[in-house]
């Protein structure tokens, strides 16, 4: 039987996270805007209207390019792409084809099985978004408000083989947007939106073969189902002795199917010229190296160094450098509690995680603060609290913002310590269970784990589990 | 005291020294254009009335009410003791090209007839602000797509204030015959190829496409973004220099508009011409055009009568101590129009696409069935010949089959004429000119209707002025005498960029230097066919 090898090119739209718009000062972001409210004469293209270029755009942009390892274009154009859409105000739009902004680099992409790959990006340029269109009752409508958002178009060459590869492409690369803050990245909002080129070819072989277009995929499983039903699509062909055809497909999320939208066979000529009604977008050498320089230590280089530095698990290094906010939180928590690393690390995977996605927020919004919580894993380790309650702080400190001391004193949640207490407690518990000590004594010793659940009832959950247990223990024997 | 007559430089004077209020001039202003204009031009005009014929027709659209209150403005400030500014109750027009609030902007044409734009263009800002009183929006070719106002979707097109017969020009003909026949003594035009110069020459006034970015072109309804350059229409130097200092400088709407600072171009009319280097170059002598079927390049001399009036024009500078350079190479000259042709008509259709009857303007009035169908109808029925003309020719050359022979062929012929003046210009160069002078018009006005409809033809008119569009380079045309059959002859002065000074004291040394001359008393027949009527 013949092997068949996939190979796969992601074009993907980066919605730039600026104020601006990119060529006038309506505000970039639209999301929940009654239609044609965030419009002006400029973005929804009235005669006699001039573009003016945001010049954050150029420096996110940039910004971006140097993240990807591109070579930053020091005088990039921009150029008319001619075509009629209702959406698009116009007749074109305003993109860069000749000059772009950003020329090859790369994305190293760690695969889940430990295998690194690298994907070669063809270049980076910059662009405005159109606007929407819909059908409703019959009648089509416009919304402009989306017209005029600065997008980044980024290309990778084919280098990608699999369905999984371009969902962790794409993975790597929504986190590498939010770490570097050019983009919020989210998919189902449109600010992440990916275009797949799909061909197969024989194993071996190194010729690009015929590719097809999968259009409007916006989730990153999407991404991936799209890809693989595509590849099994066009192996089908090919074994039925068929061609495959140059076709454009839409993803229908509802369906979760692709649908032919056109052949390709006549490309649409763009007419691309140079836009005269802008200036090159021009970035000096000493701007460029500053550039460079703010650029953050990135997602793959800060997990390595949490394997090596903390001596943490792969494991634990990938969820804690998911996000730039959670890496520094955790290197913050560490710094502060100067501990065992990995200790840090299990607060944070286990609690903190926990509260961030019960909030819907990013550590660095969280009110509870690394020092909090080195305090509060230092009151654990001195044996003041116990852990239970140490778990309890992580949201009571996050809920009042008070420090964790503060609350131990206020709530009286430190741990009884002394043994008279709490001796008390669990002859009272005895004293008033005559049925359950009866069953203990008759070899039902399971039951040892309700008598505890009792006593740290009893206490609010502030006794020592281990000296209840040896309490408990002495007094049922 | 006729104040149709004033100069704008005279008006500004006498309204800041409060011997002559803003309102009357509005009321002078409109009076005159009662007098001489005839009906505006309006859409599927079937007129045949013969009180029509020897009328200008220079407007499309009069902004009475708008004038008026901005004349009140201005008398408030005088009485006020407050600056009533550079243009205090200067009359103006303005070419209906340029979006003013709250006012019809057309582009003579049926797909803007109704398009009231939210927003006023800045050069009109600046005039408005300066003082100047907006009276009406000229008259025009559609879309500015010519050279003679007769493509305009607004009939009747403007006619020629010294003979009705003729062409005003173009495609700034309204304006061009709005300052000849006294209606206003300012009139803001665009020029892309020659539209302010040509229809200028045509009617004897002054015409000043200033260095491409001195002006901003935010609100100016697009034709060649490269080239277009708002600029004066006016009556003599002085005024093109007083309007100029008004427009001139930066805007941040305006992102390709120059930070260069603009000179103080009314101390530069002061200077005289002695020193300056002014060349002459033999190839604007003729006009060159290749053959439709051999491509082989055909030469005809320009019509003797403007050579003559350059000659004679050379002659009085050299007198009043300029120095004349002949000889002159331009030999790239030649290829002004074919480059001109594809390049402009390129940027042309890409303009266009925006007139779509989605959005604004015209919608097709007939069922349709789909979008591309909405598209197909609305644009066939609203746009005129010269817009289709342009867009197949612009969407032909721009293809990505022909876009290298074509497109990217012209923009190289685009930087060698830009080469030939900058040679010429070049301070350490063989020539080291201050301005070229040359005709601005291989012959004086045409008839109407003897050249519209062939579209090449047509263009040729533009050889002379074209070149400076190619260079984004400042030139001017200033009346330099009659034809044998009355009609005006423009001389035009090429600088180079931002050295608008130069072409101001050069036009100024030859007015002064003609002030006597036995055609300057002579005045466009409109006016006299007035006094007869009066």
């Amino acid at each position: 039987m013949t092997q068949y090898e996939i190979i796969i090119g992601l074009e993907t739209h980066i919605q730039l996270n600026t104020r601006a718009k990119i060529f006038c000062g309506c505000k970039a972001d639209s999301w929940g805007d009654e239609p044609n409210t965030n419009i002006c004469p400029v973005c929804s293209g009235l005669p006699g209207t001039l573009p003016v270029l945001n010049a954050e755009a150029v420096q996110k942009g940039a910004l971006l390019a140097a993240a990807m390892h591109a070579e930053i274009n020091p005088r990039s154009i921009f150029d008319r792409k001619n075509y009629f859409y209702p959406d698009l105000p116009k007749g074109y739009q305003i993109t860069q084809f000749f000059e772009p902004i950003g020329k090859g680099g790369y994305l190293d992409l760690d695969m889940p099985d430990g295998a690194q790959k690298r994907v070669r990006i063809n270049r980076l340029h910059l662009e405005e978004d159109a606007g929407k269109t819909k059908i409703d009752h019959g009648v089509r409508l416009v919304d402009f408000n989306r017209c005029g958002v600065p997008l980044i178009e980024m290309v990778t060459e084919p280098d990608l083989r699999s369905g999984a590869e371009a969902a962790q492409y794409l993975t790597q690369l929504r986190q590498l947007l939010r770490w570097i803050g050019v983009s919020e990245a989210d998919m189902e909002r449109g600010h992440l939106r990916c275009d797949a080129n799909v061909s197969i070819r024989e194993k071996g072989s190194t010729v690009l073969n015929t590719k097809t277009e999968i259009k409007n995929v916006n989730s990153i499983d999407a991404v991936r189902l799209g890809i693989e039903m595509e590849a099994k699509r066009q192996i089908a062909e090919v074994e039925a002795g068929r061609k495959v055809e140059s076709w454009t497909l839409d993803w229908d999320a509802e369906k979760g199917v692709l649908q032919k939208m056109r052949s390709k066979e006549t490309e649409a000529d763009y007419r691309y010229f140079r836009e005269p009604d802008l200036l090159p977008a021009l970035l000096s050498t000493t701007e460029i190296e500053r550039i460079k320089a703010s650029l953050p230590e990135l997602p793959l280089a800060r997990k390595a160094r949490f394997i090596s530095a903390y001596q943490l698990s792969a494991y634990d290094s990938d969820i804690l450098t998911s996000e730039r906010g959670l890496s520094d939180y955790f290197e913050s928590t560490v710094a502060a509690y100067g501990g065992e690393p990995k200790i840090v690390a299990n607060w944070m995977i286990n609690e903190l995680l926990r509260l961030i996605k019960e909030k819907g927020l990013e550590a660095s919004q969280l009110r509870i603060t690394p020092l909090h919580l080195s305090e509060i894993i230092r009151l654990v380790d001195s044996g003041k609290i116990n852990a239970a309650t140490g778990k309890l702080l992580v949201s009571k400190v996050d809920t009042t913002g008070q420090s964790p001391a503060q609350i131990v004193q206020s709530e009286g949640l430190g741990a009884i310590s002394d043994d008279s207490e709490l001796i008390a407690i669990v002859d009272a518990v005895i004293a008033d269970s005559p049925k359950e000590v009866e069953s203990f004594k008759a070899g039902k010793e399971s039951l040892l784990g309700w008598f505890l659940g009792q006593v740290m009832r009893r206490t609010g959950g502030k006794a020592d589990p281990r000296r209840a247990r040896e309490l408990m223990l002495e007094r049922l024997k | 005291m006729n104040y149709t007559d004033l100069s704008a430089f005279e008006i500004s004077q006498k309204v800041r020294s409060g011997e002559i209020k803003a309102v009357e001039m509005v009321e002078a202003a409109l009076a005159q254009i009662a007098a001489v204009d005839g009906v505006q031009g309006q859409l599927d005009y079937k007129g045949q009335d013969p009180a029509q014929d020897d009328k200008v027709h220079a407007f499309i659209s009069l902004t009475s009410d708008l004038a008026r209150s901005q004349a009140a403005e201005v008398d408030r400030k005088v009485a006020e003791g407050d600056d009533p500014g550079l243009l205090a109750g200067v009359p103006l027009s303005v070419k209906d090209i340029f979006c003013v609030e709250h006012t019809h902007t057309t582009a003579a044409s049926r797909m803007l007839a109704n398009f009231e734009p939210p927003y006023t263009a800045t050069a009109v800002n600046r005039l408005t602000q300066a003082g100047a009183l907006l009276v009406g929006k000229t008259n025009l070719d559609e879309f500015t797509y010519g050279s003679s106002s007769e493509s305009s979707a607004f009939q009747p097109c403007p006619y020629n204030p010294w003979n009705p017969k003729y062409a005003a020009g173009g495609s700034s003909g309204g304006s061009a015959a709005a300052v000849a026949a006294r209606e206003t003594p300012l009139s803001l035009g665009t020029d892309t190829g020659g539209s302010i110069r040509q229809p200028s020459a045509f009617c004897g006034v002054v015409g000043l496409k200033p260095t491409y970015s001195r002006v901003s072109r935010y609100g100016l309804i697009a034709f060649a973004s490269s080239f277009d350059c708002p600029g004066p229409i006016t009556r003599d130097v002085r005024d093109a220099a007083l309007m100029l200092q008004a427009i001139a400088g930066s805007d941040p709407q305006d992102s390709t508009s120059s930070t260069v600072a603009p000179s103080d171009y009314r101390s530069a009319l002061e200077q005289d011409v002695r020193g300056l280097r002014i060349g002459l170059s033999p190839d604007y002598g003729h006009i060159s055009y290749p053959d439709t079927e051999t491509g082989e390049i055909s030469y005809q001399a320009i019509q003797r009568e403007v050579s003559q009036a350059v000659f004679n024009a050379a002659e009085a500078l050299a007198r009043a101590g300029a120095e004349i350079i002949e000889n002159v190479p331009m030999p790239n000259s030649r290829f002004g129009i074919p480059a001109y042709f594809v390049i402009s008509r390129v940027e042309a259709a890409s303009n266009l696409h925006r007139f779509d009857g989605v959005k604004y303007g015209f919608r097709t009035t007939h069922p349709f069935n789909d979008l591309s169908e909405l598209y197909r109808l609305s644009r066939a029925e609203g746009f005129g010949v010269q817009p289709k003309l342009r867009i197949l020719m612009g969407m032909y050359v721009s293809a990505a089959q022909h876009a290298a022979n074509y497109y990217q062929r012209a923009l190289k012929v685009r930087a060698m004429i830009r080469k030939d003046l900058t040679d010429a210009f070049n301070p350490k160069g063989a020539y080291r000119l201050d301005a070229l002078l040359t005709p601005t018009t291989p012959t004086t006005a045409f008839k109407r209707n003897d050249v519209f409809g062939n579209t090449v033809l047509m263009q040729y008119s533009d050889q002379m002025t074209v070149c400076a569009n190619h260079a984004g380079m400042p030139a001017i045309t200033i009346p330099g005498g009659l034809d044998q059959a009355g009609l005006p002859i423009g001389i035009q002065f090429i600088a180079n960029d931002f050295r608008e000074d130069l072409l101001f004291r050069a036009g100024r040394a030859f007015e002064t230097a003609t002030a006597s001359a036995a055609w300057r008393a002579i005045k466009p027949i409109v006016l006299s066919n007035q006094q007869v009527i009066s």
